[in-house]
């Protein structure tokens, strides 16, 4: 066991409902949700027509035209949480060796909405099969390999360390930070600027999850439309966001003095082998993943105080997941509030499971538990505490969070507090 | 002390040869896969040259319910994992699920899938969409696929950094080894041999816009002047070198050293990061500059970037202080699969004492390589060291040791 403790010491989130880690946790606490019927485009042809869509300005959240003109939404979101993450840690980067600080970011569908739009212009909306490269933007490649990301995500904070995007669906948010805690438990980096982004909400994304049922058809309560746990959920409700940290060193953040938010004492990933959308309901896989991730914190399941669930609100992730939370903690499950933020800010694919970690932080920093809006209807399949309607006052010292996607990945990580005797 | 991870397997889908075999064959004798584009109307574009992997008929080896869920690199992926399973006499349902994984790169996806399915969005609407498309073209894709297939559990992952990922998902790869994964599948497969794939990538404005296969990709080269598109790549198998050791296994080398950094943002004056990520790949192998028996360059064939990376080999290696060699001048670039192949080249180099020749190019002299050109060069290959560069700065250098070399 290597003795280098990874700590969080920014956090930068741009989620539904608000641009900040200030408006994202006024949402979460207060119960609220940002779903809405979509806006950036004539959703009348889908059967999902509600989306968690962010109020984004970019030139109001400080990018310059050249960077606007350059970057597909979701480099934009990750550049701005980069930003907010950086400030929030007080971490002087100019002062640090630039090939000692690394990126990971990550997203399952990269620069979507960029290809998205740039296809029907270079296609004149479908009418070409040779599409016309004289329509094309210049930034294009930039869409075509979402590596780009990382790319303006280094130059941002001038980094030269090892940089990368990581992709694996849905748990790209979980495994980018995963990544970044291996990089610096092995000394590869001393500061890693960590997490991810996606901006899917565009007519392609609406048509594959419209084509396999995977969102909810639920457009005419779009603020009550993602239902994670509750008996008549029925799919999730597609987001966007990024959230990025800061993570370094206990002992390297203890003597600038830094504010820790949390430690990410354990991570682990494993894969389903099963099918590429499709989950066994008993939720052995992630079961596995959370007992490494524990082992790797060595924390007895004893110890977690919250879990963070996927929670989709599709009908067999929650059973899966439920099923995953009791095999791996036992009786401990139904003891411990479990919750899912996309009650409230949807599910943003890669994103989410950075911004799930960055609740996690906020949920111990304030021992406050986010609650699972819209869960009214019980259903016995899923019999957890899962934390309805309203934020929980609950201590809060060891976290484990989960993700699940498409490609059979199962994720978890184990946050638990640096300071104060937990370990 | 750190656990010594090997290659035990290939599995290679190269313009230049499909199959190990094929490749190999096709490589050390100099014979190139670049020719005009078939697989779509090349014309009305400028770049109209490719390389593509020769004779390859998904339904040969693969059963038909994944044809239609399947872009070609993701079939391409899944043959040559087969193929690199069967080099290395695993046979997944011997082993335990969990100690299995997939750690693939990828560039751009599914490419070719996600165009069939945006021209049905825009031309025909929504409901003709694929339910495929929600996986098919996404990143993760080959990784998830290959894990289905063999019944992998174990710790798996993607990693997208342009070129440079290929590398970076071996080293990754090691890494789980290390932390105590038996096996695991790495390596990658790209192909975006299509329009929508082609307009994206004139858009980098780095494709060659020559139309004699012979002249197209010239890197190191006065006459250079960008690349050409290629598809493929290479599935490897790596595991513990204690358990190829224990099970048998013929070990082609191991990755016995890698190092990643990202270039200083363009106009700050300061020096690429390339040569950083070979310092620390040798440090980690323990090897000095002049243990390197051969570098696989990353050949961009642009001027700048051909410089900036023969300043970086000579800078470690001295002026002329190493064989240096790019045989993708053979396939073009090949994206996420270029530096798995590049690896599997180099460990097939070790294994023939050859040096696989960069073909077509007159090496400019005022770049101080020594460059083989021509002909394949006899010569003892123990240690070789692999440089991949992604668009926007990624740089990454691998180091592989020969297990004939002890």
């Amino acid at each position: 066991m290597t003795g280098r403790r990874v700590v969080i010491t920014g956090i930068g989130v741009v989620a539904p409902g608000g641009i900040g880690v200030k408006d994202f946790w006024s949402l979460l606490s207060e119960g609220r949700t940002a779903t809405r019927g979509i806006s950036f485009f004539d959703p009348s042809p889908f059967r999902s027509r509600v989306a968690a869509e962010i109020d984004f300005d970019a030139e109001a959240s400080g990018l310059t035209p050249q960077e606007i003109r350059r970057m597909d939404r979701a480099a934009q979101l990750a550049v701005v949480a980069t930003r907010e993450a950086v400030a929030d840690s007080g971490l002087d980067l100019a002062a640090l060796d630039p090939y000692r600080v690394g990126v990971t970011i990550g997203s399952a569908v990269g620069a979507t909405m960029g290809l998205d739009q740039e296809y029907c212009v270079v296609s004149d909306r479908g009418r070409l099969d040779l599409v016309d490269h004289e329509y094309a933007v210049p930034h294009l490649y930039n869409y075509f390999v979402p590596s780009s990301f990382a790319a303006e995500v280094a130059w941002c904070v001038g980094a030269q360390g090892p940089s990368t995007v990581v992709s694996t669906g849905c748990t790209s948010g979980l495994d980018s930070v995963g990544h970044a805690v291996e990089l610096l438990r092995e000394g590869s980096a001393d500061v890693m600027i960590a997490g991810s982004s996606d901006a899917p909400i565009s007519p392609i994304t609406m048509a594959c999850f419209d084509a396999i049922k995977a969102t909810t058809p639920r457009d005419e309560e779009p603020e009550r439309a993602s239902r994670p746990f509750d008996g008549t959920r029925n799919g999730f409700v597609l987001g966007e966001g990024s959230a990025v940290f800061v993570l370094e060193e206990l002992q390297s953040a203890r003597r600038r003095g830094a504010h820790v938010y949390a430690e990410i004492a354990g991570y682990a990933s494993r894969c389903n082998a099963f099918h590429m959308t499709g989950l066994r309901p008993d939720g052995a896989e992630m079961a596995e993943a959370i007992r490494v991730a524990l082992d790797e914190a060595r924390i007895d399941g004893e110890r977690v105080d919250y879990i963070n669930a996927h929670g989709s609100g599709t009908k067999q992730n929650d059973r899966h997941e439920t099923a995953a939370f009791k095999k791996s903690l036992g009786d401990h499950a139904y003891r411990t509030p479990v919750s899912s933020i996309k009650s409230m800010v949807g599910h943003s694919l890669g994103a989410i499971g950075s911004i799930e970690i960055a609740a996690c932080a906020l949920a111990m920093e304030n021992n406050v538990v986010p609650p699972t809006a819209n869960l009214h209807t019980p259903d016995p399949e899923c019999d957890l505490d899962y934390v309805p309607l309203t934020a929980r006052e609950h201590r809060t010292d060891t976290v484990l969070t989960v993700g699940s996607g498409f490609g059979g990945f199962q994720s978890a990580m184990v946050l638990t507090r640096a300071e104060g005797g937990v370990r | 002390m750190t656990v010594p991870v090997v290659i035990t397997g290939l599995g290679i889908a190269s313009p230049n040869g499909l199959g190990k075999e094929a490749y190999w064959a096709a490589t050390r004798a100099g014979r190139g896969g670049i020719g005009p584009v078939t697989r779509f109307d090349a014309s009305p574009y400028p770049a109209r040259l490719a390389g593509e992997v020769p004779g390859f008929a998904a339904e040969d080896h693969l059963p038909s319910r994944l044809l239609p869920q399947t872009d070609r690199m993701t079939r391409l992926a899944l043959v040559a994992a087969d193929w690199a399973l069967a080099d290395a006499g695993i046979k997944p349902e011997d082993t335990e699920a969990f100690d299995m994984g997939v750690v693939t790169a990828s560039s751009s996806g599914g490419f070719e899938f996600g165009q069939n399915e945006l021209r049905k969005l825009w031309a025909r609407g929504s409901q003709h969409v694929s339910a495929y498309q929600s996986f098919a073209w996404f990143y993760a894709v080959n990784s998830g696929q290959i894990s289905i297939r063999h019944g992998m559990k174990g710790p798996s992952g993607v990693l997208v950094s342009d070129q440079a990922g290929g590398l970076d998902a071996v080293a990754h790869a090691r890494r789980q080894i290390r932390k105590g994964t038996r096996m695991i599948v790495s390596g990658s497969v790209d192909a975006s041999v299509c329009p929508w794939g082609w307009v994206a990538q004139l858009a980098g404005g780095r494709l060659s816009t020559q139309d004699d296969p012979d002249r197209a990709y010239l890197p190191f080269d006065a006459r250079a002047a960008g690349h050409v598109a290629g598809e493929g790549g290479a599935i490897l198998i790596m595991e513990r070198a204690e358990d190829a050791r224990e099970r048998g296994a013929r070990v082609y080398g191991e990755v016995a050293g890698y190092g990643a950094t990202f270039d200083p943002r363009p106009g700050s004056g300061r020096e690429p990061a390339l040569r950083r990520a070979i310092e620390l790949a040798l440090a980690e192998a323990g090897c000095a500059p002049g243990d390197i028996d051969v570098v696989f360059a990353d050949a961009a064939a642009v001027p700048e970037l051909d410089r900036a990376e023969a300043d970086a080999i000579s800078a470690v290696f001295g002026p002329g202080g190493v064989p240096v060699t790019a045989p993708k001048t053979m396939t073009g670039r090949l994206y996420s699969g270029a530096a798995p192949l590049d690896l599997a080249a180099a460990l097939l180099a070790m294994e023939s004492g050859l040096i696989p020749p960069t073909t077509n190019v007159d090496p400019d002299p005022s770049l101080g390589l020594d460059l083989v050109t021509g002909a394949a060069r006899p010569a003892r290959v123990g240690t070789a060291l692999v440089l991949a560069r992604g668009y926007g700065g990624f740089n990454s250098a691998a180091v592989l040791r020969s297990s004939l070399s002890d």
